[in-house]
């Protein structure tokens, strides 16, 4: 066994040099990846270059799933998230579910060849379930039918709800769903509106 | 996660007995759900591929003469050697010495159209996508030089540190979020059976979802009647992620595109293809 062990830590010793010699560090190549896009891309109506500049939620959820993400970097994310929700002045967290509806169907704003004029969707069927009728839907995110009728319209789902459209990385750092709020895609009334869709007891979704 | 499966277990039982369902004589109604129409639908475009107008535009543009120093692209090594156009779109993108740099197909395109025909790099990059009739001649020549490839093995070679450089950035570039959305491609591209609306979306981190997607680019797209490579793609990609405007034939695209190209190795190419 002795004997074995030096001749083991020699050839970790090898393969480690070559593999340094064969690649980059993940730093290096993090870095050389984002010099590239720098100098790749060009801005074209209103997607300017500065949408290529990470904020540190973006930048530590760039990783594969094999990366987990320690238990305090999570928490750190989800703390720094929820911090930038604003919540309505006058209190009132649910709007017209018909017009949620309308913008749970849009895919519209932000692209470079959409008209800034016009106001966002958050095209939530492209990856929700919302209501029976619409066989259309994405299963990237969880199906949302029945949302409400689960989860009833207290206060505390209201804000709940209010604050995962805002910032979904408040609740599930790293989340896949766009920050709706925090990131400017929807207006407080959307937001409102959105809010009435998942919870109101008239919306198509708790039918 | 764990909470998913027991879930995910149901839904594969229940999509087994609909397939067995869907094997008895059909009493009336033709299919379970618009999933399958969708799948006939892209059954039947199987049949007749208007990609070979490219091909053949592209076969023509490549013999033709053409440029200020009045030569055919037949002199343009794609990897193979000057003129080798059968097999080569299989082993791209790699390194070429020539340039010292790495290039993908429409890359290595605008090198040849530079160097050996004469035209500036403006000139030769005014149209990469093509639109009605103001057709792009890169979508013309990829037709014809990815058909050439047709059944070949992809063998996308990590030999050249250059070409593990590229690899190893077109990773962390698909994997970086960014943008109003947050998204990157792997928001979309990083599990194995999700779909947005009713389309499905390739798991690009595994090497089954790598191969079907990248084998079968470039693509006539019927909802554009265009044909479409990969550079826009990529670009058409990038536009949904509401990131800028991705440069044809840019470093980073090429990046993306040797790791992608990369991970679907050992599979048999199969395009141009058609798609919705």
């Amino acid at each position: 066994m002795n004997s074995r062990r030096p001749t083991k830590a020699i050839l970790a010793a090898i393969a480690a040099i070559a593999a340094g010699c064969a690649s980059m560090s993940d730093q290096e190549a993090s870095q050389k990846a984002l010099q590239l896009m720098k100098s790749s891309f060009s801005e074209r109506g209103q997607a300017k270059l500065d949408r290529l500049d990470q904020d540190e939620s973006q930048r530590l959820c760039s990783k594969p799933p094999s990366h987990e993400l320690a238990k305090e970097t999570s928490a750190r994310i989800e703390k720094e998230n929820l911090a930038s929700i604003r919540y309505p002045a006058d209190g009132k967290l649910m709007g017209d579910w018909k017009n949620g509806e309308r913008i749970a169907q849009s895919g519209q704003g932000m692209q470079f060849n959409d008209d800034p004029k016009r106001p966002s969707g958050a095209n939530c069927y492209a990856c929700h379930q919302l209501s029976k009728q619409e066989i259309s839907f994405g299963t990237i995110g969880p199906s949302l039918y029945q949302y409400g009728k689960l989860r009833g319209t207290s206060e505390a789902i209201q804000r709940y709800t209010y604050g995962k459209v805002y910032n979904s990385q408040a609740f599930t750092a790293c989340s896949n769903m766009p920050r709706f709020g925090h990131n400017r895609i929807l207006t407080e009334q959307q937001m409102k509106d959105v809010t009435a869709l998942l919870l109101d007891p008239n919306s198509p979704v708790n039918k | 996660m764990k909470r998913l499966s027991g879930r995910r277990g149901l839904r594969t039982l229940l999509l087994a007995a609909g397939a067995a369902l869907a094997l008895l004589p059909p009493a009336g109604a033709f299919s379970q759900s618009a999933v399958d129409e969708i799948a006939k639908y892209r059954q039947q475009l199987q049949d007749g591929n208007p990609a070979e107008l490219w091909e053949a535009r592209g076969e023509a543009l490549w013999k033709t003469k053409r440029g200020p120093r009045n030569v055919s692209m037949e002199g343009c090594d794609l990897g193979k050697g000057p003129g080798v156009v059968k097999g080569a779109y299989a082993e791209l993108p790699r390194y070429f010495a020539d340039a010292d740099r790495v290039m993908d197909l429409e890359t290595r395109l605008v090198h040849c159209m530079t160097t050996q025909q004469g035209f500036s790099f403006a000139e030769a990059t005014r149209r990469p996508f093509g639109a009605g009739s103001n057709r792009s001649d890169f979508e013309s020549l990829a037709a014809w030089i990815t058909s050439e490839s047709k059944g070949v093995t992809m063998n996308v070679a990590l030999s050249h540190p250059k070409e593990r450089e590229a690899y190893q950035i077109g990773e962390k570039i698909f994997y970086f979020r960014g943008g109003p959305h947050d998204f990157a491609c792997a928001t979309c591209h990083g599990e194995s059976g999700k779909r947005i609306r009713l389309q499905d979306l390739p798991n690009l981190t595994e090497k089954a979802g790598a191969q079907l997607a990248y084998t079968t680019w470039p693509a006539y797209r019927v909802s554009q009647g265009e044909l479409r490579t990969f550079q826009w793609r990529l670009n058409d990609c990038y536009r949904q992620q509401r990131f800028p405007d991705l440069k044809f034939t840019s470093d980073a695209s090429i990046a993306l595109t040797a790791f992608l190209a990369r991970n679907a190795n050992g599979a048999a190419f199969n395009a141009p293809a058609i798609k919705r």
